[in-house]
């Protein structure tokens, strides 16, 4: 890693987000938080951000809605967007992908799980 | 740092529980607002998910089944009802208990706990239990398998970069779980004109070996996997099945692989050239598509070569070419060591001398380690002789069965290579010729299974292999006729049994009453013996009565450097494998009188015959005074070698001689000594044999000699 990647750790749930950054910053990685898709957005548009971990069920706007809004921007069509979820239903998970998420991680998840699926799609 | 994880959720969840109160309570009054379904629903998911991640799985298993039911609640399958909504607000008051249970508090009432549990499964559909959660990407721990090779072809959608996937990620995550090859087809890629450059064209083909299962395989593409095409083949299992070193040809991997159509592949075999060629001229297969299967086929090729090679050997793997000039190497240092050591000692400074005493030491501890390396243990070739028993007792109709020992015994790489010829042809001498018929062995009360034993151990600084049956034994009667018909001995006259079994190793004796497939076609034991002297071994045979025949082999651990005895006779120096030698003697001028020039000397008692080297080698001028015998042990048989003077040992790196002198009698090399001259390394056996057959009286000059020492 020549260069630290920015993630972007979008949670309703301070434990989910707490571990997020800790663990991505433990793996050097730079994580800036977001509460909700609206926070996101906004924050989005600050920084640099080079890749997204997003919770899908979130107050103000869920995690498909902030996906697909990020998307719409032709500049981050190929940036890579990480789900979290809970559910192991196929409905949820298809209705993210088509919305644009490159892969999820079902709840709960040890570090070192996420590490893995976030090395594989920052390649 | 857990610690603070707990702390975090333990706060969040307080506030979590009382605002799901609050929503319970507004739910109650408004059962159909989906808004607040939905406040509900949130509050369950995060406490669920954010539980099982800072640890508290009690929380999560409890909540797991109140958040499918709010699931269906949101998706109006069933109603808010002001029971579940009770029920809900008894759930809720458990949670509190539970988190703060963990901190200090009350525990929670586990009948409680499995009621509402129990109260909430009853509400949901009765469907196969659910999925196992499973993560994106499982954790690859558990029990290694043995290695699988895997080959993987991987079609991304078109749209995949849509998604914000890299496939080159993918393909470095198999690359960490295993010895990859990657090979990328492109031949769908449109011409630069039609191209659309946020569309994936490219497709790969990996073969893959690893110790993971297929699954774990698959999931490194489950992003994908939807809209991709992905066949993984399983191409080598570890070798449980297939033991052969031979793999598919380039033809049936492609058809395999559905590349290739199988009728376009019989024409094309039908014109006898080199397939791949035909193949990439005509364009009936991609250029990449013929490396990928080659690619297929050199790995398993590799793979399968390298488990027959190197059996339950687990280490790095060398060519040998490397490890023979390392010991070429070894060789030369050997010889500029003992230079150093000479010029150290003419020096007379004493710094010097330490310096070329400290080189030594290391020098020959290196020698011993690099000799170790070329070290293997000789158990890799026994399961080829247990194939060959094998075959050869069906083919002869024989029940026989292979039994080995000291599998783990080592011997120099090159000595097993040119060990297994011998070694092939004593095994089948033992099941054609000693090994009984089963009837035959029924007759003699014997079991109807002939047992062939083939063993190796280590004996000093030799190896001895033994192989043995429990058959018939040596006929002595057909082999002393044979000899009598072919004028090696008298018709009449006494020959003990190791003379009369020694025979057998002559040029083209063999008794066997007719020729078979298997033996007995003239290449007979003779070139068993030849091999084997030539790596300064020996071999025996001995057949106790009616109990099976057995072959000793002894050899020397390696044939690169050996321990010698430098002697001198005039000024020229030779050098004898210590091995064979068991002690030096005096031998004076008047005790060689005494035995009337008959050339023998009392050791002990034990009366030994020598050769004087200064004749054999027609040294000139004279011996000294007081010369020496080095006796040495030859096949159970002592004989003397008379020199001027014994030097000590050397470390004796083997050179061949030049091609003039290959034919030389007597001499097995030679060496390099430290002040640069050389050094003939004696090859005794032949010595001996070369004095018999001088005079043929040798023997019978041991029975004068006794008769006249026993008269004395």
């Amino acid at each position: 890693m020549n260069k630290t990647k920015k993630i972007m750790a979008v949670d309703d749930s301070p434990s989910i987000r707490q571990m997020l950054s800790f663990t991505l910053k433990q793996a050097g990685y730079e994580v800036v938080e977001a509460v909700d898709g609206k926070d996101a957005l906004v924050k989005f548009a600050a920084e640099n951000i080079q890749m997204l971990i997003t919770d899908l069920n979130m107050p103000n706007m869920d995690g498909i809605t902030l996906i697909r809004e990020i998307r719409k921007n032709s500049a981050n069509r190929f940036m890579p967007i990480i789900m979290l979820t809970t559910e192991s239903q196929e409905t949820k998970r298809q209705e993210g992908k088509t919305a644009g998420a490159s892969a999820w991680i079902v709840k709960p998840f040890k570090p070192e799980q996420l590490l893995g699926v976030v090395r594989m799609v920052l390649a | 740092m857990i610690d603070t994880f707990r702390e975090t959720f333990r706060e969040e969840a307080l506030e979590i529980l009382a605002e799901l109160e609050n929503s319970l309570l507004q739910l109650d009054e408004q059962p159909e607002d989906a808004e607040v379904i939905d406040r509900v629903f949130r509050a369950l998911h995060t406490i669920k998910g954010a539980g099982a991640m800072a640890g508290f799985d009690d929380v999560a298993d409890f909540t797991h089944d109140i958040e499918s039911v709010y699931d269906l609640v949101r998706n109006e399958q069933i109603p808010a009802t002001s029971d579940l909504i009770s029920l809900t607000l008894a759930a809720r008051d458990q949670i509190k208990t539970m988190v703060i249970s963990s901190f200090g508090g009350k525990a929670a009432d586990p009948v409680e706990t499995a009621r509402i549990m129990e109260a909430y499964r009853a509400l949901l559909p009765r469907v196969a239990s659910p999925i196992p959660d499973k993560a994106g990407l499982p954790s690859s721990a558990g029990a290694k398998g043995p290695e699988v090779t895997y080959r993987i072809r991987f079609r991304p959608s078109l749209e995949l970069f849509h998604r914000g996937i890299n496939p080159l990620g993918l393909l470095k995550e198999l690359d960490r779980r295993g010895h990859c090859r990657i090979v990328a087809q492109t031949d769908v890629i449109p011409p630069l004109e039609k191209l659309d450059p946020e569309l994936c064209y490219t497709y790969w083909d990996v073969i893959l070996t690893t110790t993971e299962d297929i699954e774990d395989i698959r999931d490194v593409f489950i992003f994908v996997e939807s809209e991709s095409e992905l066949t993984i083949d399983v191409i080598d299992d570890g070798g449980l099945l297939d033991q052969d070193g031979d793999y598919k040809k380039l033809g049936e991997i492609l058809v395999e692989r559905g590349d290739l159509p199988a009728e376009d592949l019989q024409r094309i075999l039908n014109e006898k050239e080199r397939l791949g060629d035909i193949l990439m001229e005509r364009r009936l297969v991609d250029g990449f598509k013929i490396e990928s299967a080659l690619i297929e086929q050199e790995e398993i090729k590799g793979l399968r070569l390298g488990r027959q090679n190197l059996e339950s050997v687990a280490s790095v793997r060398v060519r040998s070419e490397k490890l023979d000039s390392l010991v070429n190497l070894i060789g030369e240092l050997v010889t500029v060591q003992a230079r150093l050591t000479q010029t150290a000692i003419g020096s007379r400074n004493p710094e010097l001398e330490a310096i070329a005493e400290e080189v030594e030491r290391l020098t020959w501890d290196l020698r011993d380690q690099v000799l170790n390396i070329r070290m293997l243990p000789i158990g890799s070739t026994f399961s080829k002789f247990k194939r060959l028993v094998r075959d050869l007792s069906s083919e002869l109709g024989k029940n026989v069965s292979l039994v080995t020992e000291g599998a783990e015994t080592e011997l120099d790489k090159t000595v097993i290579e040119r060990l297994h010829d011998p070694l092939v042809h004593l095994i089948r001498n033992c099941v054609d010729h000693g090994i009984e018929k089963p009837q035959e062995r029924a007759v003699k009360g014997k079991s109807a299974q002939g047992k062939v034993y083939l063993s190796a151990a280590h004996s000093g600084a030799t190896v001895i292999l033994e192989v043995r049956d429990n058959g018939a034994g040596l006929n002595r009667g057909a082999i002393r006729a044979r000899a009598v018909k072919r004028g090696l001995l008298p018709p009449e006259g006494d020959i003990s049994d190791r003379e009369l079994f020694k025979l057998i190793f002559l040029p083209g004796f063999s008794t066997a009453e007719k020729v078979s497939t298997v033996s007995g076609r003239g290449v007979g034991l003779d070139v068993v013996r030849r091999v084997i002297e030539e790596m300064r071994g020996t071999v025996e045979v001995a057949s106790p009565d009616g109990e099976g025949t057995v072959f000793t082999i002894k050899l020397p651990l390696t044939l690169a450097i050996i321990d010698g005895l430098l002697v001198k006779i005039g000024a020229e120096s030779y050098v004898f494998p210590l091995s064979a030698v068991e002690e030096c003697i005096e031998l004076k001028g008047d005790d060689a009188a005494r035995s009337h020039g008959r050339n023998l000397v009392n050791l002990r008692g034990e009366i030994i015959p020598y050769i004087r080297l200064r004749e054999q080698f027609s040294v000139h001028g004279v011996p000294p005074e007081i010369e020496q015998i080095v006796v040495v042990q030859l096949a159970s048989q002592r004989v003397g070698f008379v020199v001027d003077q014994v030097v000590g040992e050397h470390q004796t790196v083997i050179k061949s001689l030049g091609r003039m002198y290959q034919g030389v009698a007597g001499l097995s090399g030679a060496t390099i000594l430290g002040n640069g001259s050389v050094a003939l390394i004696l090859d005794l056996r032949q010595l001996l044999q070369m004095q018999e057959e001088a005079e043929d009286l040798f023997s019978e000059g041991l029975q004068q000699g006794l008769r006249q020492m026993t008269r004395n």
